[in-house]
């Protein structure tokens, strides 16, 4: 066993028992916060498989974005209902979790049963990448390519993406403004 | 070297925390983590096998414009979750079954 697949059972296991806790625990805020650990616990899986600019954009966009941007929602607003929330939740314990936990896991079931049928490391395309060389290697730096393929063969959805991104942050913008009339 | 099975496991149960978040939680940013989950289980399966894309990168250029639109997506969301609680002052999605204009 090489140092890679421990390291990647490490990270799989990090990120897993935090999301459980994520899933499970009750009290919202350090729910967020564990949520720290799972995302960065996934950058490190991005880095064992090879992507390293995908793991840094995840971590200054995830954790340093969209958590900071839960954290202000949660701030903003009022802690006496989310107080009324948790004790609901605990009243109605059975029911309601008994049905999600349920499609859960059968959902869980048949993802596992197709991956163990499909046998993802000699899917066609990927024998065929292989054998053409294809193949992102530990040495190679890819973010040079990375920055060439932006700009020459994604160049239209490298562009779309950021008028729709400009769009929803005004449209974000104007909607969390305090309206004149309230 | 990581077989391409163990990733799409990890991906599968993370999926599953995810959908089980949604269904389950009774608070709108707790559902809006569990989205967050999902997205992210969809983007370790795209950049695992991004492994074998090496001239065009194709995997981990989805993987970085998925990231992007769950940024766009958060912040309108989180948007929208703030005017709920300012209009019914509860951001339970159970609770609000009326229209705005009353």
């Amino acid at each position: 066993m090489s140092l890679v697949q421990i390291l990647f059972y490490v990270m799989s296991f990090i990120a897993l028992g935090s999301a459980l806790f994520v899933a499970a625990t009750k009290n919202l805020v350090r729910s967020i916060f564990m949520f720290f650990v799972t995302l960065f616990a996934l950058a490190g899986l991005y880095v064992l498989a090879l992507a390293d600019f995908v793991a840094i954009t995840q971590i200054v966009i995830y954790v340093g974005g969209i958590l900071v941007l839960i954290l202000f929602a949660f701030m903003l607003s009022g802690k006496e209902t989310l107080n009324i929330i948790a004790q609901q939740r605990s009243k109605f314990i059975s029911i309601n979790k008994v049905a999600a936990f349920l499609l859960a896991g059968l959902f869980l079931l048949i993802l596992l049963n197709t991956f163990f049928k499909v046998d993802a490391d000699h899917l066609a395309w990927i024998t065929g990448s292989v054998r053409f060389n294809n193949v992102i290697t530990p040495t190679a730096a890819m973010t040079e390519n990375i920055g060439v393929n932006l700009m020459t063969k994604y160049l239209l959805p490298f562009e779309a993406i950021s008028i729709l991104l400009m769009v929803a942050l005004i449209g974000a913008a104007h909607l969390s403004r305090k309206g004149e009339k309230q | 070297m990581i077989s391409m099975n163990d990733f799409l496991i990890v991906s599968a149960v993370l999926f599953c925390i995810g959908l089980y978040m949604i269904v389950s939680k009774r608070n709108a940013i707790q559902i809006l983590i569990g989205i967050e989950l999902m997205l992210n289980a969809a983007i370790l399966n795209l950049v695992a096998f991004g492994k074998y894309d090496r001239f065009f990168n194709g995997g981990q250029m989805f993987a970085l414009f998925a990231i992007v639109l769950a940024a766009a997506t958060t912040a309108v969301a989180l948007a929208i979750i703030l005017n709920v609680y300012r209009q019914y002052k509860t951001i339970d999605p159970g609770r609000i079954d009326n229209l705005g204009d009353e």
